[in-house]
């Protein structure tokens, strides 16, 4: 499973003064990060994992893969496919039926209470509704990432330190709303609400961020705008991005590693580049050529 | 050729059946009114007809003079401990609703024991009618201001139970999944998504709630006693029609400039 992706043309291209990407991109280390993907440590394993709903419609059904430290890993397939219930899986936000899942060395769905927040504290999680709290402002949205790390009265009460406000106000700034970053995230448009959902994430200092749809809201320069931040973040701070994406061609651009995704199986798990019309076929259901790209 | 004719004329088949159901309905429900009406020896025409003459005696008998002008102030008086009791058990149990609508919402419940009892007690306070709270609490807690302000509170309460129960749903659905997400506890997620998201929508139904009390105030205050409901019957009975219109007046002025009141509030929230 050689993951080597050379060619990623739209990466490269100059448009990011448009849209205020702060942090310039060092494609040279780009380069030499992305050789040895494939064996950096794996960090989470899911196995056999099923899950059913109501009754006996499965929605996954026996899956099983590994996550490696740093990668972006996309998860491709049809509506319904189950890619949002997978996501969902792996923080616990849905209890599967059954499997085993291992994070960092510890079984993830025996954990309960303190032990369980832990565990989601070291994964993020992004939105295709971004999923702010409209009506408080940016900054107080970014901090909600620190509740993880708070007791109840803390978090109730705003107990952040001074550190964690600069930390803060640091992320906000490399992403590009620092001028946002006292207004209500009502007034935002839908790619700024993206990168306050990436602070967000970003400011638990997590090991995985899960990304649900995180472009399907937004026009296609925001979404690369947010495409490239996710990349990024994975390749200069070593965290694994894995995200739900109904673009082939996003996925195939920007990930290091594709699962697809049909009816609850995996039935493709391997590099961007070795997606063939065969695979195509087994992940939609139709030809390439059916399929409308962008 | 002939298929689309056969289709055509399945859909002509289908709007007249269409057509008949509802000239049936029109027909059932124009028997039912005239039924009603003699079963319950209730002429339509003569009950339209009527409505001039009502209106005559109205103007006539309700036009107030400058001597009932002098009583103003006693019923202003009395206005005033009325409007203070709706808002006093509004709020009251807008709180005790924001308790049960937490752990009555699915998204927020403990558990569905206890999300189905905090469901089940507002029912039972919200079908109960204001009017029958009063008649209720009258016996046990007698004539007088305290139990206007508890029939007030019941139905208050389990109307607004509901309304936020609807609002936590609607307004916080996907930060609450957000932060959970994070790792936060259940009082946090309370209180960072769910307050914050469905506060301006659960005050505007406070305020929509103190207007409608305002109204049902003197109606209680007419069972239990006490407030402009009790100077309403007392006049009324006393067969003196001009304090009547003059009580009838304040209140509608009253609720005009409450209901002016709150809608620059909502203006300012939403």
């Amino acid at each position: 499973m050689a993951v080597k992706t050379k060619e990623r043309p739209l990466a490269t291209q100059p448009a990011k003064k448009t849209d205020g990407i702060v942090f310039p991109f060092d494609l040279e280390k780009q380069e030499q990060q992305e050789n040895g993907r494939s064996d950096a440590p794996v960090i989470m394993s899911v196995d056999n994992i099923d899950k059913a709903y109501s009754g006996k419609k499965k929605v996954l059904k026996d899956v099983t893969f590994d996550i490696r430290q740093g990668e972006v890993l996309s998860i491709i397939g049809p509506s319904g496919a189950g890619k949002s219930t997978l996501l969902r899986v792996i923080n616990r936000m849905i209890e599967p039926s059954d499997g085993k899942i291992t994070f960092q060395g510890k079984e993830t769905l025996s954990m309960k209470g303190k032990e369980l927040r832990s565990m989601r504290t070291d994964i993020g999680m992004i939105f295709q509704h971004y999923n702010l709290v409209d009506k408080l402002s940016v900054f107080e949205n970014v901090l909600h990432g620190l509740l993880g790390y708070k007791n109840s009265l803390q978090g109730i009460f705003s107990l952040y330190s001074e550190a964690e406000k600069k930390r803060a106000i640091e992320i906000i700034s490399e992403l590009g709303i620092e001028e946002q970053i006292y207004k209500r995230c009502d007034e935002l448009s839908g790619g700024q609400k993206q990168r306050v959902g990436i602070a967000r994430a970003l400011i638990q200092d997590p090991k995985i961020i899960l990304c649900d749809e995180p472009i399907a809201s937004l026009d296609p320069n925001a979404s690369k705008v947010i495409m490239e931040y996710l990349r990024r973040i994975s390749r200069e701070r070593d965290i694994t991005i894995i995200v739900n994406l109904h673009q082939l061609d996003a996925a195939k651009q920007y990930s290091d590693r594709i699962i697809g995704l049909n009816d609850g199986n995996i039935v493709y798990n391997g590099a961007p580049d070795a997606i063939d019309s065969d695979a195509i076929t087994r992940i939609y259901g139709s030809k390439l050529d059916e399929l409308i790209v962008e | 050729m002939d298929k689309t004719n056969m289709q055509h004329a399945n859909d002509v088949n289908v709007i007249r059946k269409k057509h008949m159901k509802l000239f049936f309905a029109g027909v059932i429900i124009i028997a039912l009114v005239f039924g009603a009406g003699a079963v319950t020896n209730y002429n339509h025409i003569e009950g339209l007809m009527s409505i001039p003459a009502a209106f005559q005696w109205l103007f006539a008998n309700m036009m107030f003079s400058g001597s009932t002008l002098a009583n103003l102030s006693n019923v202003l008086r009395l206005l005033w401990e009325t409007i203070l009791i709706s808002i006093v058990s509004t709020t009251t149990a807008a709180v005790f609703a924001g308790v049960f609508a937490i752990m009555g919402s699915k998204l927020t419940a403990i558990n569905p024991v206890v999300m189905y009892a905090a469901k089940l007690a507002a029912s039972v306070s919200r079908n109960i009618p204001v009017v029958a709270w009063a008649l209720i609490l009258v016996i046990s807690f007698g004539t007088n201001a305290a139990t206007g302000f508890l029939a007030l509170f019941f139905a208050t309460f389990g109307f607004l139970v509901r309304a936020f129960i609807e609002t936590i749903d609607e307004a916080s659905g996907d930060t609450v999944e957000a932060l959970k997400a994070t790792g936060a506890t259940y009082p946090q997620v309370i209180a960072k998504a769910v307050i914050p998201e469905a506060m301006p929508q659960m005050f505007s139904w406070v305020l929509f709630m103190i207007e409608t009390n305002i109204r049902s105030a003197t109606l209680v205050g007419l069972l239990t006693g006490t407030g402009i409901g009790y100077l309403f019957d007392l006049y009324y009975k006393q067969l003196n029609y001009e304090m009547v219109s003059l009580i009838t007046l304040a209140i509608v002025i009253a609720v005009l400039i409450i209901e002016w009141i709150s809608n620059l509030i909502r203006r300012e929230i939403l």
